[in-house]
């Protein structure tokens, strides 16, 4: 009989077969924030290739820009970064006004702060709860979860939305701030930093979190600026650019608030990264509430720009015509072309808007951050293990509806 | 700060600037396309300039525009000096500037994105493939003449009796009357009216009924034809086996 190990000494069966596997990742994958496919290439289990490709979730935003007025991309560039809307909301409106030229009222840019900042709260604490559940850490997530919500009921109570507020107005934003602004935001506050102090209790010492985080997706500081990350990432590499530092907007300039960066652009950094400036967010926002007037205009004294009070429009004919005007034909912008940037929730939110005179833009274009630091992600990962994708692309934070639009 | 790096490529490149400009604060220089790469590399190396910081590039249509019909603009920084500049140039369509993507690895997916929505294709670029949109999308959608309401599902709509499908909205359903010059109408210089009435009255062409629309619309047909020959043509073998 034939022994029946016969087939152990074949050297040609043992012949295990070298060619790298490809694999799929996504479009759906469950550990995917957005909807994205990678397609990698892999050696055992480190990638050896890598193909990110984005645009599962294209919805034509800039081409819907061109068929509407300036007023009626609010509710599309909320849904940018869903995450943080009040702060593409902020960006839409300083771009058009850079337009027009004009400057809100002094207790508006403090109100615009504000809400931005507690939008960047929530997206910061979103993004490092997300990163720590698909490191098997469930409890973090809805610990800080838990604080978003709180953020959103301040939101909800001045806006009327958790979510996609589409608050911003151009010339200002659409209702002054209620009675109890300020002290809802004061009682928040002490919140926020006792979960940020509960995250670090709960992670930073964890061993398992640690050597998922710690030397894992380095991203050099002039990778960084060659792929044109911007936000945390490009601050977790050591480039401490910030845009409301570097070039203020609103009032970010009468604020006393530190820039963090980290060293190795690691995904522990960029974790850090995120968590001290929900820190540096609530310190503005403390800065903000002292100095932001009790009373004053919200927005700015032009009727050719900002939308008639309701009571007037029911009741007088001017308004009612103004209001007509205004959302029949929209507000005119003069001729030119502008670029406008504000620090969104990712980095750099840049609106590059070309208009032609008319009431509706020529072009929009929207410099999303995700966009490049997606694209850097593949500098991240090249090399590394396929477990590694997961905390990686957690970190970069790429959010679908920015990314793709 | 930017002023400085405008003068700085002036002084350089002398008569090869066309045109600078600080309209609404952002400066700009304007270039022809042949030396798009050239200044590109100058920004990049040059040491009172050292635009590190890749922030931009897109384009924009103006299909009317005779001869070069897009924009093609790039936003860059300095890390170092903080500076910023926007550098623009005109492109006639089917004409290929050459990538960035050596000189700042963002370029690559930027690039990218402008041959997707715009069909500018840049020269030598490593991997010039579509990424917003799929592989079999006919057209390039920002392009003015493309129409807004236009749909290329891949799987098609399912046919119900009764029921039409339509296309989510109509171009001019937006805001038919902001683009409208009324002061110009008031005064009797033009006599535009809604575009959606102008159509009737025929006076305005729409995008829907350009000439390059009704171009992708045929070559949406007439790749559709194919692949229903395609489809007839690999069916029929299997008929036959079927007879025998």
């Amino acid at each position: 009989m034939e022994p029946a190990d016969e087939l152990l000494n074949d050297q040609a069966a043992l012949e295990l077969s070298s060619d790298p596997m490809r694999l799929n990742m996504g479009p759906s994958h469950p550990a995917m924030h957005g909807t994205i496919r990678m397609v990698v290439d892999l050696d055992g289990e480190t990638l050896v290739n890598l193909d990110v490709q984005p645009g599962y979730l294209h919805r034509g935003f800039e081409k819907s820009c061109e068929r509407g007025t300036w007023a009626q991309v609010f509710p599309y560039a909320d849904r940018l970064n869903y995450v943080s809307p009040m702060l593409n909301n902020v960006g839409w409106s300083l771009a058009v006004e850079k337009l027009l030229q004009i400057e809100v009222p002094e207790r508006c840019q403090y109100y615009r702060v504000i809400l931005g900042e507690l939008s960047r709260i929530a997206d910061h604490f979103t993004c490092n709860g997300a990163s720590a559940m698909e490191l098997g850490a469930f409890t973090p997530f809805l610990w800080l979860l838990k604080v978003r919500d709180w953020v959103w009921d301040v939101l909800e109570r001045e806006t009327g939305a958790r979510m996609t507020h589409s608050f911003g107005r151009i010339g200002g934003m659409a209702a002054p701030p209620t009675a109890t602004f300020k002290d809802d935001v004061r009682r928040l506050i002490p919140e926020v930093h006792k979960v940020v102090k509960e995250a670090e209790i709960m992670l930073l010492r964890n061993r398992i979190f640690l050597d998922r985080m710690q030397g894992v997706g380095v991203l050099t500081k002039e990778q960084a600026l060659s792929y044109g990350v911007t936000g945390p990432v490009a601050r977790s590499t050591g480039i401490p650019y910030d845009v409301r530092k570097d070039y203020p907007y609103l009032v970010y300039d009468r604020f006393d608030f530190d820039v963090p960066v980290g060293e190795d652009g690691d995904n522990w950094d960029r974790f850090m990264v995120r968590l001290e400036e929900i820190r540096q967010s609530v310190r503005i926002i403390e800065q903000a509430i002292d100095q932001m007037p009790d009373d004053g205009p919200i927005n700015v004294d032009d009727p050719r720009i900002v939308y008639p009070d309701k009571n007037d429009v029911y009741t007088t004919i001017e308004a009612t015509i103004a209001h007509f005007k205004l959302v029949m034909e929209g507000l005119r912008t003069p001729k030119g072309e502008v670029y406008s940037f504000t620090e969104g929730g990712n980095g750099e939110l840049g609106f590059h808007i070309v208009s032609d005179g008319s009431g509706t833009p020529y072009r929009v274009r929207v410099r999303p951050p995700c966009w490049y630091n997606l694209a850097a992600s593949r500098e991240m990962l090249l090399g590394g293990m396929i477990a590694d994708v997961i905390p990686t692309f957690g970190s970069v934070n790429m959010i679908g509806g920015e990314c793709d639009r | 700060m930017s002023q400085a790096a405008v003068d700085r490529l002036s002084a350089h490149f002398g008569e090869r600037v066309l045109e600078t400009s600080d309209a609404f604060g952002d400066h700009e220089v304007v270039i022809a396309l042949k030396d798009w790469v050239e200044v590109a590399q100058f920004m990049k190396n040059d040491g009172g300039l050292q635009m590190d910081h890749f922030i931009d590039m897109t384009a924009i249509d103006y299909p009317e525009r005779k001869p070069a019909r897009f924009d093609l603009v790039l936003m860059m920084r300095s890390s170092v000096t903080g500076a910023r500049i926007r550098v623009r140039t005109y492109v006639k369509d089917g004409e290929e500037p050459g990538t960035l993507s050596g000189i700042w690895s963002g370029a690559d997916w930027a690039e990218r994105e402008v041959w997707d929505m715009f069909g500018i294709k840049f020269k030598d670029h490593p991997d010039m493939r579509r990424i917003l949109l799929y592989e079999e999308f006919v057209g390039h959608p920002l392009r003015k003449d493309y129409p807004i309401d236009k749909a290329q599902p891949l799987v098609p709509y399912r046919q119900v009796d009764d029921i039409q499908k339509l296309p989510p909205f109509g171009i001019e359903e937006g805001q038919p009357f902001a683009r409208i010059d009324w002061e110009a109408r008031l005064a009797g210089r033009d006599n535009q009216v809604s575009p959606a009435i102008g159509v009737q009255l025929g006076q305005r062409r729409t995008l829907s009924d350009s000439e390059a629309a009704q171009q992708i619309q045929a070559r949406i047909d007439a790749q559709m034809a194919r692949e229903a020959d395609a489809a007839q043509a690999s069916e029929e073998p299997s008929e036959e086996g079927s007879g025998q």
